[in-house]
């Protein structure tokens, strides 16, 4: 769209109920999504307020973090999440929310369910009770990760209180290296600009190499821009975006569509729309990337050294050498060849078809090194069921893989899988803090799940190029 | 809501940079449906690879100022994390900076996070280490966080700032009391009314 007022700026204004006495956005919220985790008190907060949910039908509700991902039989042995189960289904019984449950081939991790469901649509404002829910930008909607006080809020008014942000451009143009997935481009935009570098900002991903992603690569991006600090990121809608909400269950029908798609396209950011700060990235410096550390701005290339300690701003060098020293790796020390004893492929991050079918391609004939416990966790029933018609499932069996079913899985240490003492997973997920993966003392290295799998055969770090 | 104007308390100082939610409060215990007893497993983890951690210090036993470092609960938005902190007995924070979900989860909850440059926060953790005993004054009208004969000048969103000084932190009261307004601006939206507004 021509005009000076990019995308964000405008939607904002158009879900702009009032403003409030603090100063603040009252913003209506267009789809709202809920888990188990952190929606049972925002439900007992409507009760104790005599409060009942405004609009039922415009929030959906799905089990993720805490359900096993091998034996789903329920009563689950972990009894605190069994009881999490029960209250999730008395929730949505008693207030009129639809359950997509263990047993509903709908099921899956909320921000692959809500784009596979059509539900997540250019224009709309989505929220959900988990930072991951920026995942959902990638449509060119508004989408915001909340904390339980605000799902109660949007149950109940179907709005929240929140600031306007400022609005920053990230620019990376033109065309990315063999080998080099949507999982690096966001890890060095997070590397370049700090895990803190968004707080306060909306982060437009924008340029000729988000313009030629498919819609799971732009999820991949947009999933992480809170580890970059930013709240919401998201990317203008174009043809791609129209072409994948087509025939969705969820998506507008006929000459609805045809509306709906005219619209979507118009809300873009035009080539005149100003932005609070731009920064620019070109995708030929983008290299297969692998975290060191301890948070996800810890990264370098996989053949790169990590730079010396003495490199880095004095006020952070101690928390480098603390992460260092967590990781048991060195200054200078390159990642390539450091031995793993786990694997993990999943999560909101890269748990879609297309990145099994990417791991899958580096797993085809090879075997997983005989001390690597290796899992593939595909992020929905419906990622399962079509990796299973595409026969991902007997490249992964065959190459030493478990096989398992949909769910939040090794990425946050919620369910029984998790790891074990000092392990070092190489893992397709969001977050390598301390603790993140279920053992106080296990390490992670976030990467693409090509490297992820490129890793378990090899048993140590590898290059994925050497490979395709 | 009680207007919160000011928080004199003594404090705990850990002034660390990137301290994210994980860490706060480790995920196993997100397997609740209340937030009771979450203040016992407040960085449970770091606790036991630590046994220095400021928060096991007896010298630091019933402080209610937490000061810390720079982008101070990143990561998850799991409202645990401040809820933990608040029942360990946390009733304000001071840090180069906070995380965005975490700071609007701690003014849902009444507890005011300000910020303080980096040099301020290692002077107030001196001083605290110092004298555990001073108490810290975190106060919200005249901007300011006070150590004994430390003082210094505080920063603080507006809208936050606010709704804690005239007792107007209760989004949700008020967010509901807008219904019928709630409903204009649904009628207005294309997606909701077959796309023949867009």
């Amino acid at each position: 769209m021509s005009g000076r007022q990019n995308l964000f700026n405008r939607v904002w204004d158009l879900h702009t109920v009032r403003t409030m006495a603090s100063g603040q956005t009252q913003l209506f919220i267009g789809q709202h999504l809920i888990h188990e985790v952190t929606s049972p008190q925002a439900f007992q907060m409507l009760r104790d307020r005599g409060l009942k949910v405004m609009f039922p039908e415009r929030t959906l509700a799905t089990v993720d973090h805490i359900i096993p991902t091998d034996n789903q039989a329920r009563p689950f042995f972990d009894l605190l999440a069994e009881e999490m189960m029960s209250a999730i289904e008395k929730n949505c019984r008693e207030f009129g929310v639809t359950l997509l449950n263990l047993n509903d081939s709908r099921q899956g991790i909320v921000h692959i369910v809500g784009p596979e469901q059509g539900l997540t649509q250019p224009g709309i404002t989505l929220a959900c009770g988990d930072s991951h829910t920026s995942t959902h930008g990638a449509f060119g909607c508004i989408a915001f990760g909340i904390g339980t006080s605000q799902v109660a809020d949007v149950l109940a008014s179907q709005t929240m209180a929140l600031g306007r942000p400022k609005v920053r451009r990230v620019g990376v143009d033109g065309k990315l290296h063999p080998g080099v997935f949507a999982k690096d481009v966001i890890l060095h935009i997070i590397r370049k600009l700090g895990v803190q570098g968004g707080v306060g900002y909306a982060y437009e991903f924008a340029g000729s190499t988000f313009d030629a992603m498919t819609m799971e690569e732009r999820m991949t991006v947009c999933n992480m821009s809170i580890e970059g600090g930013a709240r919401c990121g998201y990317i203008n809608p174009d043809q791609t975006t129209v072409d994948y909400l087509r025939d969705r269950p969820f998506s507008p029908k006929g000459a609805e569509f045809d509306r709906a798609a005219k619209w979507w396209l118009e809300l873009a950011s035009g080539p005149d729309a100003e932005f609070d700060h731009k920064v620019s990235l070109q995708a030929a410096d983008i290299e297969p990337t692998v975290t060191w550390g301890i948070n996800p701005a810890q990264s370098v290339g996989v053949n790169e050294p990590i730079g010396a300690v003495s490199t880095f701003p004095a006020e952070e060098q101690k928390g480098i050498q603390e992460a260092l020293d967590f990781m048991e790796l060195k200054e200078l020390q390159k990642l390539r060849g450091v031995k793993i004893d786990v694997a993990f492929i999943g999560s909101c991050t890269n748990g879609r078809i297309s990145d099994l079918r990417e791991a899958a391609k580096i797993a085809q004939g090879r075997k997983v090194s005989s001390h690597v416990k290796a899992l593939v966790v595909p992020g929905s029933q419906q990622v399962r069921a079509q990796a299973e018609a595409e026969g991902l499932h007997e490249i992964f069996k065959a190459a030493g893989f478990q096989w398992r079913e949909a769910g939040c899985s090794m990425c946050l240490a919620m369910n029984p899988d998790k790891l074990q003492g000092r392990e070092i997973c190489a893992s397709s997920s969001n977050r390598n803090f301390k603790g993140r993966q279920g053992s106080p003392t296990g390490r992670t290295l976030l990467m693409s799940p090509a490297m992820v799998a490129a890793a378990a055969i090899e048993g140590s770090v590898a290059d994925v190029r050497d490979m395709m | 809501m009680q207007k919160i104007e000011q928080v004199t308390g003594r404090a705990v100082p850990l002034p660390l940079d990137d301290i994210d939610t994980d860490r706060i409060i480790p995920a196993r215990y997100l397997r609740c449906v209340t937030f009771e007893g979450l203040g016992e497993h407040a960085f449970e983890d770091d606790r036991q690879q630590d046994s220095k951690h400021p928060f096991d210090d007896a010298r630091y036993k019933g402080a209610s100022v937490l000061v810390a470092g720079r982008n101070f609960g990143c990561g998850s938005s799991r409202e645990h994390a401040p809820q933990a902190l608040v029942r360990w007995g946390i009733k304000a924070m001071v840090a180069e900076s906070f995380a965005e979900i975490f700071f609007g989860n701690c003014t849902s909850n009444g507890v005011p996070c300000v910020c303080v440059p980096a040099d301020a926060v290692k002077q107030l953790a001196t001083a605290i280490t110092a004298n555990p005993q001073e108490p810290v004054t975190v106060d919200l009208q005249a901007l300011e966080v006070s150590c004994g004969k430390l003082k210094f000048a505080c920063t603080m969103p507006n809208s936050a700032r606010s709704s804690l000084t005239t007792g107007q932190w209760d989004f949700l009261a008020q967010l509901v009391e807008a219904a019928d307004e709630v409903r204009a601006t649904a009628k207005k939206l294309p997606y909701l009314n077959g796309f023949v507004s867009a």
